[in-house]
């Protein structure tokens, strides 16, 4: 079995009798055996029973009655519920919490004989951009283990970049898989917003919340959100719009309209390599005959003031739930009830999550709700409906997927600023609720990964995905 | 923006969290930076513009009104720090 194989090339294994679904895991758990010491990428591994599943498998295979999906192994970010499995959401105050039922995302790969081998480590609630803010220790990149490995998804960018599974499910709020995925050499997709059901998913900000794929193969990412997208009646803002064979439309031809943001790559904050890399792939496409423009839009600098401000708003509401009744973490002998809400969460939150309770506390409270948090919700609507107007005019948009490469460990963890501005690129596209992906396209100087992002119009995946592997094999 | 000490407990309290006199001062920093950086929203004009409230794409999800059992009890109460048969337990609320 090849390293970093996609799922194409198993299944072609598997067809071919080179060999079984057992081989596969067994493959996978040779390699987390080796690294994850050191990684940190799985909490869990589900050893035994993925192992147990496989031979299931195998046997259906035989039979002819596997689902599409026989052969693939996936890990899933800490926060995504597999029923009678521990999650964490990478905190304390979920300690020893089994998941009562499976997210829908779960279920729908489970119903194709997808094998789960364990639970990724991640940023606490999702909230970081290095992946150091974890309960259970900082996950740490495989091209360079001084480096970070992005977030705050990053356990599961490190499973696929190591070789630790096919492909993995992240969430993505602000850049949360687009982020690690450029730090870690794979691609990382956020679909459209609402694309995927979220029943299952531990929230974070809910009108940003958006559950993305790792994968080493834009085919891969194709199959897995044509069969995890669509319809839940467990989740009312799901979207109801038809989900194509995203796996069969990756047939790219034509000419296209690309932009490039002016203010992405005269940022100061951008990296020159990156900024290389990404210019060069414009001019790659200008040679091929496709129109590359640079196009100014003027409210980038808006779009991450209006992600802090909405998304800390929306999670100290949603993670008000944590407050030590029905479950997870709670202090010993609390004196009163009140005394026990407060003692747990200060108790089982760290810093980051108390941080940013205490912002979107803040921006919520009655003096400060119009100036802060209306006030963001407006130019959200403003930075939408610039982007929407931009796609009129363009099919897709191109920039960094981050400033950098990936950053030493502890580099910026003592200024949450420095730390927030890890999103500068990609928080435009969930302010929009836009779907985007990031694609390997070069190394920097020290080796480490340089990601591309490209972003089109809502529920246009068919053409984002299509357009990516294009971009990938022209590279 | 100044945040004082008053207001930041407040806060705290509205979060039912507990912000202990020694972390007052890198919370009250910390917020502060931020709030000056997401000051620069005010910067544009957004009269007459009404408030992007929902992402979704839908509107009116609706479906059918069936009974089922999602979560049994028995399922709903194994993950209770504490617990008295049906019952979660929490400390005395009335003295």
């Amino acid at each position: 079995m090849q390293a970093n194989s996609s799922f194409h090339q198993l299944k072609a294994g598997l067809d071919e009798g080179k060999f079984t679904c057992v081989d596969i895991v067994n493959h996978y758990l040779k390699n987390i055996h080796q690294k994850n010491d050191e990684l940190n990428a799985f909490l869990t591994i589900y050893e035994q029973e993925a192992l147990d599943r496989a031979a299931e498998i195998d046997t259906k295979i035989a039979n002819k009655s596997a689902g599409k999906l026989a052969g693939l192994v996936v890990g899933l970010k800490d926060v995504l519920c597999y029923q009678d499995h521990p999650l964490n959401c990478g905190s304390k105050i979920l300690d020893d919490f089994h998941s009562q039922f499976s997210a829908t995302c779960v279920e729908r790969l489970l119903a194709e004989d997808a094998i789960i081998i364990g639970r990724n480590n991640c940023d606490e609630f999702a909230m970081g951009s290095s992946c150091e803010n974890s309960a259970f220790g900082p996950v740490k990149n495989a091209d360079n283990t001084s480096r970070v490995p992005g977030g705050s998804s990053g356990g599961s960018a490190v499973a696929v970049q190591s070789d630790m599974c096919t492909i993995s499910l992240g969430t993505d709020t602000g850049g949360s898989v687009r982020q690690p995925a450029s730090f870690c050499n794979v691609i990382g997709l956020k679909p459209t917003y609402s694309r995927i059901s979220r029943h299952g998913l531990a929230a974070y900000a809910s009108t940003f919340d958006t559950i993305g794929i790792f994968s080493n193969s834009i085919e891969d990412a194709a199959l897995i959100l044509e069969t995890i997208a669509g319809e839940d009646e467990h989740d009312s803002t799901v979207s109801t719009e038809k989900v194509p064979e995203f796996s069969r439309m990756l047939a790219f031809d034509g000419k296209v309209k690309v932009a490039y943001l002016k203010e992405t790559l005269e940022s100061p904050a951008l990296n020159e390599e990156v900024k290389e890399a990404v210019v060069s792939i414009g001019e790659k496409l200008k040679a091929e005959g496709h129109q590359v423009d640079e196009v100014s839009f003027p409210l980038m600098e808006y779009a991450l003031p209006t992600y802090y401000i909405l998304t800390t708003a929306e999670a100290s509401s949603n993670l008000s739930r944590y407050d030590g009744v029905k479950y997870g973490f709670r202090i010993d002998k609390p004196r009163n009830l009140e005394s026990m809400y407060k003692k747990t969460r200060t108790q089982g939150f760290g810093h980051e999550v108390f941080r940013r309770i205490m912002l979107g506390t803040f921006v919520l409270s009655a003096s400060y709700h119009d100036a802060y948090y209306i006030k963001a919700q407006k130019v959200r609507r403003l930075i939408k409906n610039q982007l929407e107007e931009l796609f009129k005019e363009y099919d897709f948009v191109l920039l960094p997927t981050a400033p950098s490469t990936a950053f030493e460990l502890g580099a910026k963890t003592s200024d949450p600023m420095e730390m927030y501005l890890a999103d500068l690129f990609t928080v435009q596209a969930s302010v929009a609720g836009a779907p985007a992906i990031s694609i390997p396209i070069a190394k920097d100087s020290d080796g480490m990964s340089i990601g591309l992002q490209v972003m089109t119009k809502v529920f246009a995946e068919d053409k984002l995905l299509a357009f990516s592997k294009y971009l990938l094999e022209a590279k | 923006m100044n945040i004082d000490s008053e207001t930041l407990q407040k806060i705290a309290h509205l979060a039912r969290l507990e912000l202990d006199a020694s972390h007052e001062g890198q919370m009250k920093k910390d917020l502060e930076e931020i709030l000056e950086w997401v000051d620069k929203l005010n910067e544009l004009d957004t009269d007459g513009i009404e408030p992007l409230t929902n992402m979704s794409f839908e509107v009116n999800s609706l479906r059918e009104d069936k009974v089922t059992e999602p979560l049994s009890q028995e399922r709903g109460l194994r993950n209770a720090p504490d617990k008295e048969g049906d019952y979660f337990k929490v400390p005395k609320v009335l003295e």
